[in-house]
């Protein structure tokens, strides 16, 4: 299992676009995908408890991948958290 | 006399529309709990009606590419996804196969969780996503009972729509040559259908209660997309007036839209350009949107405020590549940080100063702190191959502090050139006139620099020795007063002795009452609040450059700022 921090710097926070594009990413990979933030956490294969993590621009959120291609996995998704959306 | 029935709303999105109603009455349907005996049935039951519900989303997703664009169609992938959820059809399957509910209940239960969770949030944007779960779910309801779905798509004259709120799918189906207009019942300023209403420039209301289902289909509606009003059967006088009213709105938004796209030409042919001043990313959207030639100042507090640590070089350098990218080649003038005076960082633990406002600020503290600057200027060296970018430091006094900042600034290019990054080799670096002394001494700054904006905001402060939030001597902030003047045409004089042009960050330059004396002493470049770039193109073009030269010198000769606004007053 692997995990890393990442700050949120989207100054919309993480709307419909980023998270459409991070839980598309996601779904591509076979291992576990978890997102928490602010206490709460999502299966960052669902858009919808994604969407209800309420992420703001700011927040610190913890990824964390767990099975095959983690590694891989982590590092894309990273770049997708820290990433500035039209 | 018959009292005209008015319901009143939000303010969603401007304009009039004057048409029949058409009242659109969904009731909610919330299913009952009921169990099944053969789950594995049910199971197959309610993945039919997902593929069927998928099936028409997919649909109304190309239509809406087809008519209102790829970025419209944006939500229906995000539909696509929401049925394609994991979570929610996990927990659909859990409460069938396990608890025996009926695919109706099992799906509403599922769903109104999610609902809850979204309802809790703070951020109005993803609350309102729990719009998207209901129209979803909505759809899915009717194709496992086996009812027609509601269509919008079945119109067939001018109408304007009364429901209990619009959804994504509802309003990608709205036949947009017959809506003129929309009130819903529930919905606020950031809910979907207020969107749509503005991105589509249809009149709407939302939020006004259940009131307006007092309305028939049938009745005549005049709605007042700006007041939030809607007036039911009006009588001929009120009919009268609101055409009057919307056939000049509707000239003014066209005349405004032609100047969107307009460059800035006075009335004897002289071109100069108006740009925005942004302090956030969000702005540099709509600086585009109400016809932006370039962001003339991009203040870059933003990335050290409310925050507890100093931005990284990476955080600075995405928000300025973004930031440059947006702007697609046009000018981008991002000014170094500029922080101290009432702008404070907690967690740099400033000294304090008896006198912020003449301390240690802005370029000042930045030089006194390399490494902090350094960061700044490797982030906008490296984002600099992204776009136009022009660095501008501000609140220099003194020759020493340019030539400092230019010596930081090219020590990091060069640095970042030696590790095989690549960095823009045509960045224009200006700086601000804020100080008196350096808008008297111009001349000796123009050699080294390509170009000076003004920062009157400051200049007339300092010219004037006077704070303008202290109430007692605001009356002293005075741009129009010819010293401030004077001070402004040494500056661009200078920069036309040097070839170098010369614009304007500061309020002075959107004050309609100072752009024709700025346009006459040859300012080239207005910054100014995206909000009042079209009506000061619309200005410009009316104003004879040559003529307001003339009666710009005429001013400088004036004994008082009023007496210069009388001036104005009597040539415009």
């Amino acid at each position: 299992m692997v995990s890393e921090t990442y700050k949120i710097v989207n100054p919309t926070g993480f709307h419909v676009r980023p998270t459409k594009t991070f839980v598309q990413a996601a779904s591509q990979y076979p291992c576990k995908i978890t997102v928490h933030n602010k206490g709460k956490k999502a299966n960052g294969k669902s858009s919808l408890t994604m969407l209800t993590l309420g992420i703001t621009v700011g927040d610190d959120v913890v990824l964390e991948c767990d099975g095959e291609q983690e590694q891989e996995a982590l590092q894309e998704l990273g770049k997708l958290l820290t990433s500035i959306y039209d | 006399m018959v009292v005209t029935i008015i319901y009143k709303g939000i303010a969603a999105s401007p304009g009039i529309a004057i048409a029949k109603a058409i009242v659109v009455k969904q009731e909610k349907y919330a299913p009952p709990l009921s169990t099944v005996t053969d789950t594995e049935a049910e199971w197959t039951r309610y993945q039919a009606a997902l593929q069927a519900a998928k099936g028409e989303i997919e649909q109304i997703h190309q239509l809406t590419i087809e008519k209102l664009g790829e970025q419209h169609a944006e939500i229906f992938e995000g539909h696509l996804l929401i049925l394609d959820d994991p979570e929610l059809n996990d927990g659909v399957e859990a409460a069938i196969k396990e608890e025996s509910y009926k695919a109706e209940y099992a799906l509403h239960t599922t769903a109104q969780q999610f609902i809850r969770m979204l309802l809790e949030l703070d951020d109005d944007t993803l609350r309102g996503r729990a719009t998207d779960i209901e129209d979803i779910t909505a759809r899915m309801m009717s194709h496992l009972r086996g009812v027609k779905h509601v269509d919008l798509s079945a119109l067939n004259e001018e109408c304007i729509i009364v429901a209990h709120d619009l959804t994504p799918s509802d309003t990608a189906q709205l036949q947009l040559e017959l809506v003129r207009g929309f009130i819903t019942e529930a919905g606020s300023r950031t809910s979907h259908s207020a969107i749509m209403a503005r991105s589509l420039e249809l009149p709407a209301i939302v939020g006004t209660g259940a009131d307006i289902f007092k309305i028939e289909t049938g009745s005549i509606l005049i709605i007042d997309g700006m007041k939030g009003e809607v007036f039911v059967d009006p009588d001929q006088q009120l009919r009268n007036e609101y055409e009057a009213a919307k056939l000049a709105y509707d000239q003014k938004q066209a005349d405004l839209r032609k100047l969107v796209q307009a460059p800035t030409i006075s009335a004897d042919g002289h071109q100069v350009e108006l740009a925005a001043n942004v302090g956030k990313l969000e702005d540099i959207e709509r600086a585009i949107q109400h016809g932006a030639e370039g962001i003339g100042l991009f203040r870059t507090e933003f990335l050290y405020m409310s925050r507890s640590e100093l931005p990284s070089e990476e955080e600075q350098y995405n928000c300025y590549k973004f930031a440059l990218e947006k702007m697609n080649g046009k000018p981008v003038v991002i000014r170094t940080l500029d922080i101290g005076g009432d702008k404070e960082l907690s967690y740099l633990q400033l000294p304090k100063e008896e006198n912020p406002f003449l301390g240690q600020r802005a370029l000042r503290f930045c030089l006194a702190n390399p490494e902090l600057f350094r960061t700044q200027l490797r982030a906008l060296l490296r984002a600099s191959v992204y776009g136009n970018l022009k660095i501008m430091f501000p609140m220099i006094a003194v020759l020493e502090e340019l030539l400092q900042a230019k010596q930081l600034l090219a020590e990091e290019k060069q640095r970042l050139q030696d590790e095989g990054i690549a960095v823009s080799q045509s960045i224009e670096v200006g700086m601000m006139v804020e100080i008196p002394s350096v808008a008297i001494s111009a001349d000796l700054f123009a050699p080294h620099i390509d170009f000076f904006s003004i920062g009157t905001n400051d200049l007339i402060q300092y010219t004037m020795a006077a704070d303008r939030m202290n109430q007692s001597i605001s009356y002293l902030y005075q741009p129009l007063h010819p010293s401030i003047l004077r001070l402004v045409k040494m500056v661009i004089e200078a920069g036309k002795q040097a070839g170098k042009w010369v614009g304007m960050c500061g309020e002075m330059a959107g004050d309609a009452k100072a752009v024709p004396l700025l346009l006459g002493l040859g300012l080239h470049e207005f910054s100014m609040s995206a909000t009042s770039i079209l009506a000061t193109r619309e200005q410009i073009g009316l104003l004879d450059r040559t003529r307001w030269e003339d009666l710009a010198n005429q001013a400088l000769a004036l004994p008082t700022a009023a007496a210069v606004e009388k001036l104005i007053i009597e040539h415009c």
